[in-house]
């Protein structure tokens, strides 16, 4: 799937069929062990799942069942016991902490159940957050961010801090920041996990757009059934395995 | 970068201010502090030197350390009127010295005796104008001698009274003379009122057989700050022989440096408990901040902010807090420095002591950037360095564990 680029006008079609010539997201036997006193925790037990660029993938099952743990594996927050993953082809096991910095600044933007935005900076600013990391110029990078925000229904609320904006507005600043800098990957935990039935749908809604028309893989992991529904592809995972993988229509 | 520092800071105004203000108060407290300390080393230097030394002195080499009757400069009328010339320079006066057994009728002590020219001593030393009782001398010929209070006591003279000297001249004659007492000063050292006597510098020079010469030339000068760059301009002159040399005020009386440098050590002892409070006070605010940020700075590492730029900006914040503090810290300082600059700082029974050792009763501090700069640039940098610590924290975070999940 072509990639469309946010831009002031928002139409401008840019080819970065490049980076997606390898799948996303490659996972080859994933272990993940944790120590938890005496107990040995066996929160991945063998994952090996390959995503392509411009899936909509929803992880699913119960609490404890592994899904957070892979994602913060899939993003090189957290590092396998066992195992091996690709991130858009880079192998994350023999990266330093600057160069995984760097490969999740330009190609992965993030959406956390709790928003997390930054309280200090106004919401245009929580979306220009990563694109100045990167560098963009400063009107690049305003008109890019008004352009997300208008895109997730929040025109007109540029200026505001997160603590004047509701959770479903926050949760919509975050999913503005996360795609703004036109990342190939969104990786989504339990994004709709403090959110009412209305606003979720919505937010499902912008995020599948956002997919639709600009190519960028979502991978979100969820035990909500709203999400799940929206998903295109579903991941159930039980004790730290894939337990079914399956195309939805 | 900037902009999100400044805002941090803000985050928390009360705790800010609280931090700005402990910051600021011990900058304040620093640069008055030092600028007295600097201040009463100045009227310290000035009161010892204008007794009797001088700012500078020109000897012949090895004079001061080992002080011979020969060790002469000779024709030094050129000299001295050339050193009046130079830059800085306020006077420059003639001296010779010698050592002799001074008896009255009942007692004997021995003192060091001091040639000086009338016309000239008064503007390189104070000791004329410190005169209790009798006068100073009037002229270079005239016969009479001028001693300390301690020693008139010692050997039981008064005004008018008649003192033999009986010493070794310079070429191993015999110095012998009877001279009438026609002062007696009161200079505050213990030492001069104990052991010196002046004569005229001539009635001195047919004394000790020492012809047209002297021993040394004094030199008093506008700004005893100055006094390295005179002593520059006297040696690059040219104006004296390869066997005479330029002696400053602390290599005449080391002592003063010595006690200076004491004083100002047992100062920093001081200063730097308060210093370390504000350090504390720094760590305190900044580690609180990383504490009670800490899922923020997780979720940026998350993003891809990379861990040296997210400890530059915790760097950034506390220099622009510490720069905030000690900035408002110096003008408040130099505030209190020029008030009491115009009013005089004194303590009571300062006046008093002071007089006794010839000093000013006030100090009036002035502003310089020592004063400004000394104390405030270690706040600066201990505050920096204290700040480290919770910026290696910062260092060292590690995403997942701030976050819990993605």
């Amino acid at each position: 799937m072509a990639r469309v680029p946010f831009g002031a006008g928002g139409g401008l079609i840019k080819n970065l069929s490049d980076n997606s010539k390898h799948p996303t997201i490659i996972c080859e036997s994933v272990e993940r062990l944790y120590q938890q006193g005496d107990v040995t925790v066996h929160a991945l037990a063998g994952v090996s799942l390959t995503i392509e660029c411009g899936e909509f993938v929803s992880l699913c099952g119960p609490s404890g069942s592994g899904k957070t743990t892979l994602l913060n594996c899939v993003a090189g927050l957290d590092i396998p016991t066992s195992g091996e993953v690709y991130l858009i082809g880079n192998k994350i096991s023999s990266m330093s902490k600057t160069e995984l910095a760097d490969l999740r600044l330009n190609n992965v933007g993030f959406v956390f159940q709790a928003y997390n935005l930054v309280p200090v900076l106004s919401a245009q600013e929580n979306v220009e957050f990563v694109m100045e990391l990167q560098g963009m110029s400063k009107k690049l990078r305003g008109e890019k961010a008004r352009s997300v925000l208008r895109e997730v229904g929040l025109e007109g609320m540029e200026h505001r801090r997160p603590a004047e904006l509701s959770g479903g507005q926050q949760q919509r600043v975050a999913v503005a920041r996360a795609i703004a800098s036109e990342p190939q990957l969104v990786l989504a935990d339990e994004p709709t996990a403090n959110l009412d039935s209305k606003t979720s749908a919505s937010l499902m809604d912008i995020m599948r757009k956002m997919n639709e028309d600009h190519g960028i893989t979502f991978v979100f992991s969820t035990h909500d059934q709203l999400v799940m529904d929206r998903a295109r592809r579903l991941v159930r995972m039980h004790d730290g395995l894939i337990e079914s993988d399956e195309i939805q229509s | 970068m900037l902009k999100l520092a400044w805002r941090n800071i803000w985050r928390h105004p009360r705790r800010t201010l609280l931090t700005l203000l402990a910051i600021a108060f011990a900058s304040a407290v620093l640069v008055f502090f030092i600028g007295l300390q600097l201040s009463s080393y100045d009227a310290t230097i000035n009161a010892t030197i204008s007794i009797f030394n001088g700012a500078l002195q020109i000897q012949k080499e090895g004079y001061h350390d080992s002080p011979q009757m020969r060790l002469t400069l000779d024709d030094s009328n050129k000299l001295l009127e050339e050193v009046r010339k130079v830059e800085g320079v306020r006077a420059a006066a003639p001296r010779a010295v010698g050592f002799a057994l001074l008896s009255s009728g009942s007692r004997t002590y021995g003192a060091q005796v001091v040639g000086v020219e009338p016309e000239v001593e008064a503007q390189v030393s104070t000791i004329p104008g410190l005169v209790k009782r009798g006068r100073y001398f009037q002229r270079s010929d005239e016969l009479g001698v001028v001693i300390g209070e301690d020693l008139a006591r010692n050997l039981k003279v008064s005004l008018g009274d008649e003192l033999t000297l009986l010493g070794q001249g310079m070429e191993g004659s015999m110095a012998a003379t009877v001279l009438p007492v026609v002062g007696i000063f009161s200079s505050g050292s213990e030492e001069l009122d104990r052991l010196m006597a002046q004569l005229p510098l001539d009635t001195f020079r047919e004394t000790f057989s020492m012809r047209g010469s002297i021993h040394s030339i004094v030199i008093s000068v506008d700004r005893v700050a100055d006094v390295e760059d005179i002593e520059k301009r006297i040696v690059d002159s040219e104006l004296l022989d390869p066997n005479q040399v330029v002696l400053r005020w602390d290599e005449l009386i080391p002592g003063i440096k010595q006690m200076i440098e004491l004083d100002m050590s047992s100062g920093w002892f001081f200063y730097s408990t308060l210093i370390m409070i504000v350090a504390f006070s720094v760590v305190n605010t900044f580690f609180m901040a990383v504490l009670e940020r800490t899922r923020e700075f997780c979720v940026m590492l998350s993003l891809g902010m990379r861990p040296g730029y997210l400890c530059r900006t915790v760097i950034l914040e506390s220099v622009m807090l510490v720069a905030g503090g000690i900035i408002a810290g110096m003008l408040l300082g130099a505030l209190i420095i020029l008030y009491f600059g115009k009013v005089g700082f004194s303590v009571p029974g300062m006046e008093e002591m002071a007089r006794q050792f010839n000093l000013p009763g006030a100090i009036y501090p002035r502003v310089s950037l020592r004063a400004l700069t000394d104390g405030p640039s270690v706040i600066f940098l201990t505050s920096l360095f204290a700040v480290l610590f919770p910026a290696t924290r910062v260092w060292r975070l590690n995403p997942i564990e701030g976050i819990r999940q993605v």
